[in-house]
């Protein structure tokens, strides 16, 4: 059995979260977009991890978990904090360095 | 490989659904579809603790996090279908295709061969040698990911704190405030009035009415308002004319019925 079918999948995945990103308005949906992509990249290198028959891919994506809890954790604080203050989650709000 | 047959095809549906549902928490609860089955094909691949991980940290804790920012934050946030940038939507569309079409070709022309399999890795158990491998090889990494969460956790401590600047208004405060906008700005002194009040119903989208017939805004609550689930009041009064129609048709049926059974119509009127 062979990982081709799951290295797939996750890029099918990947390519999804990606379309998300760059196409939602929403904030807070635009960040599920992003955690989508990271469960992606696990999705792949767990399948390598057994492809190539050792452990070090399953570590990776382990650190690739910790990291996006941390992230998930600050991201919708400054999300929150985005909202008490212009009382909108839209990423299009945000926009004042612009000017 | 059965598993992995079944819930692809939930797992792109789910994600693609994301893409489309118009309310975050339809895309929390699609997310939740994908990183369940995201875990049970982590059993499927051999690795039972980061199935075990993934069920508790992303689908427990991050999604939970996720929806209660949702209810927080979300009842307002409805999503602009109005493009700020021209013509972006479509090609972030075409780039993502590009980029799949890519990905996939790319995958397509190589071959993997048959898997080893983790059955030497995993001969300890898989979370014995996990940990041999993290507390030896990796234990700078993983000494590394302690700083960053308690970065992270500091981090959104800060954030999250607003600093009180002035006394909290106790109940005579507020009771004093009330007083001088009325006496200054003339707003109205009483409790605001319940919805459903001189209405048809007396649920809570239900605005009250005013002595004219129209609606009384501060009746109803801001969120209801925000999610668009108020009745409108012209709409209620709309069906006056089927019910008294109906009553005058219940009416006329009871006439007709006094003739013969005079006894049972007075209960039936009732």
């Amino acid at each position: 059995m062979t990982a081709t079918p799951y290295v797939v999948l996750s890029a099918i995945i990947f390519t999804i979260g990606c379309v998300g990103v760059l196409t939602r308005r929403n904030a807070i949906v635009v960040f599920m977009c992003v955690e989508l992509m990271l469960n992606a990249s696990n999705l792949a290198l767990v399948a390598f991890a057994r492809q190539h028959g050792n452990l070090d891919g399953q570590i990776a994506a382990f650190f690739v978990m910790v990291v996006a809890a941390a992230e998930v954790v600050v991201g919708l604080a400054i999300i929150m904090t985005i909202f008490r203050t212009r009382r909108s989650a839209s990423v299009d709000d945000a926009s004042l360095l612009k000017y | 490989m059965t598993a992995f047959w079944i819930l692809a095809p939930i797992m792109v549906i789910a994600a693609l659904g994301i893409l489309f549902v118009r309310k975050a928490v339809h895309a929390a609860l699609l997310l939740a579809v994908v990183m369940m089955s995201l875990a049970v094909l982590y059993l499927v691949l051999q690795a039972p603790f980061l199935f075990a991980v993934q069920i508790i940290v992303y689908t427990g804790a991050i999604l939970m996090l996720f929806l209660f920012v949702v209810m927080l934050v979300g009842v307002d946030a409805s999503d602009s279908v109005v493009e700020t940038i021209r013509g972006q939507r479509i090609l972030a569309i075409l780039a993502g295709l590009v980029l799949g079409l890519v990905l996939v070709t790319g995958l397509g022309q190589i071959t993997l061969g048959t898997a080893v399999g983790l059955d030497n890795a995993n001969s300890g158990g898989n979370i014995q040698a996990l940990a041999d491998i993290l507390f030896s090889r990796y234990v700078f990494a993983f000494e590394t990911t302690s700083a960053l969460l308690i970065t992270a956790a500091l981090g959104a401590m800060v954030l999250a704190h607003r600093e009180r600047l002035g006394p909290k208004p106790t109940q005579a405060d507020l009771a004093h405030q009330r007083v001088r906008d009325y006496a200054e700005k003339g707003l109205h002194l009483g409790p605001l009035p319940p919805p459903g009040v001189f209405a048809r119903h007396n649920s809570v989208d239900t605005p009250a009415l005013l002595p004219d017939g129209t609606a009384a805004e501060a009746s109803i609550s801001r969120v209801l308002a925000a999610r668009g689930t108020v009745r409108s009041a012209p709409e209620l009064a709309d069906d006056i004319e089927t019910v008294q129609r109906r009553l005058e048709a219940f009416g006329d049926d009871t006439a007709r019925g006094r003739g013969s059974a005079p006894a049972s119509t007075e209960k039936d009127a009732e």
